[in-house]
């Protein structure tokens, strides 16, 4: 009888667990919809800022004077900003975060490149504690909460600072972009010295509807100035940016992670069920040969 | 409707604020306050932390906050791309009043100490300075 309760035990722990993996999945559901709202509500920001800084930097050309675009001559200290979630059960999501920054660091080091890191969440950074890079500055409990514009602004205050002071000679992102429900990819960007804005950055947002209108506006104090203006100010959009899109593929991840989970927990359920089924029918069938043999016995 | 409107929208990464049909806009510019009519020519300019009012279509004056932005004008179009901006109402008074403080204190310590950055504090008194003032007067 001692296997009969086993199996029985081991159901109602199963149980117990798909319960959990069940809530965690409608948790992370109703997350998931708050990150995409705060995506959607970040859409026409970046669109309308993504314009105005394309056609400004096309009508600058080559004579953009900010400090921030100007390569480095030698390039010493690499700066990578890590977004990870702060939790795991979120399947393989982190670990794809983090063979990604991995591979990044290891060939910036071989190159004899000194390396370190600013950490947003949990899992980078015991990640790089483990690996041993220095963590300069590590934000918690921000990617995969709500969280304001000023994050992104203060971090990317701190980015500039430390890339004119010469602290950092580039400084590179890396972040999970959601591409769908189902998949989401690591991705790296480079941050400073801001690489040259790309025409296809330009595309307007649709309602304006005509490319390079922007070449006569009239600007104030000057074209130079604003785009002075704007630039370290899109170092904090695509921090902002890369920050939602970690958060809203952490959400993604632990939704299809708890589903994958749930469905195990059923499918295990089932077989523990027939094993427990089996073994108590066998049990009977024992029993019975028993009393029948006893009897038959009585008899003879 | 005899008036002719604009549409003004102000923008913050975290929400549109307004999206509407206003008469004239006025917004104060790094190199002072500038007013735009239906019409305006295409004009590009930086913010400064303060109010920009409007009159919205049915010729109310609106207030709204603005910090860290900048604004595009267009014949038929204001946008004002804002890193915060709240109307008047939705003003948070307390929480202002706690950035004054902590600002004020901080700047106290000026030139004692290193690990602040005073251009930071200065730039948070400004703002929690006029979001109270906003609050408080009817006016501007």
């Amino acid at each position: 009888m001692a296997k009969l309760k086993e199996v029985k035990n081991k159901i109602s722990a199963v149980k117990k667990t798909r319960q959990i993996t069940k809530a965690m999945n409608m948790v992370a559901a109703s997350r998931l919809r708050g990150a995409q709202s705060a995506m959607e509500a970040f859409r026409p920001y970046a669109n309308k800022f993504a314009e105005v800084l394309g056609s400004l930097a096309e009508r600058a050309g080559e004579d953009i004077s900010s400090p921030l675009i100007v390569p480095r001559d030698e390039v010493k200290k690499i700066h990578i900003v890590l977004c990870t979630s702060d939790r795991g059960l979120c399947g393989g999501f982190n670990a794809n975060l983090i063979h990604r920054a991995d591979t990044f660091a290891k060939e910036k080091a071989a190159q004899n490149l000194e390396v370190s890191f600013t950490n947003f969440g949990r899992k980078g950074r015991a990640w790089c504690k483990k690996m041993g890079f220095p963590v300069v500055r590590e934000h918690l409990g921000i990617v995969g909460s709500r969280f304001g514009f000023n994050v992104a602004t203060a971090s990317g205050r701190e980015l500039i600072d430390g890339f004119l002071n010469g602290d950092y000679d580039e400084v590179y992102l890396i972040y999970a972009e959601f591409v769908s429900m189902a998949r989401q990819t690591p991705r790296l960007k480079q941050l400073l010295p801001i690489p040259p804005i790309e025409a296809e950055e330009v595309t307007p947002a649709g309602d304006a509807g005509t490319t390079g209108y922007l070449a006569e506006h009239i600007c104030e104090p000057s074209a130079d100035a604003v785009l002075g203006d704007m630039l370290p100010r899109s170092i904090s959009v695509q921090i902002y940016s890369a920050l939602l899109e970690t958060s809203t593929s952490e959400h993604a991840a632990r939704m299809a992670a708890m589903d994958n989970a749930t469905k195990a927990c059923n499918d295990m359920i089932t077989s523990l069920t027939l094993a427990y089924n089996k073994a108590r029918q066998a049990a009977i069938t024992a029993e019975l040969m028993d009393i029948v043999g006893g009897a038959e016995a009585l008899r003879g | 409707m005899a008036e002719k409107t604009i549409r003004l929208e102000v923008v913050t990464p975290e929400r549109i604020v307004v999206d509407e049909d206003v008469r004239i806009v006025m917004a104060p510019a790094l190199l002072g306050e500038f007013g735009v009519l239906p019409g305006h020519t295409p004009f590009l300019t930086t913010l400064k932390i303060g109010a920009m009012h409007y009159y919205d279509g049915a010729g109310a004056e609106q207030f709204i906050f603005v910090s860290g932005g900048f604004a595009e004008a267009l014949p038929n179009k204001v946008t004002v791309l804002a890193e915060s901006a709240e109307r008047r109402r939705d003003i948070d008074v307390e929480r202002a009043k706690r950035a004054l403080e902590r600002a004020q204190q901080r700047l106290a310590e000026e030139g004692k100490r290193q690990d602040i950055d005073f251009t930071r504090a200065r730039a948070a008194l400004e703002r929690a300075l006029y979001r109270l003032k906003m609050a408080s007067s009817p006016n501007i």
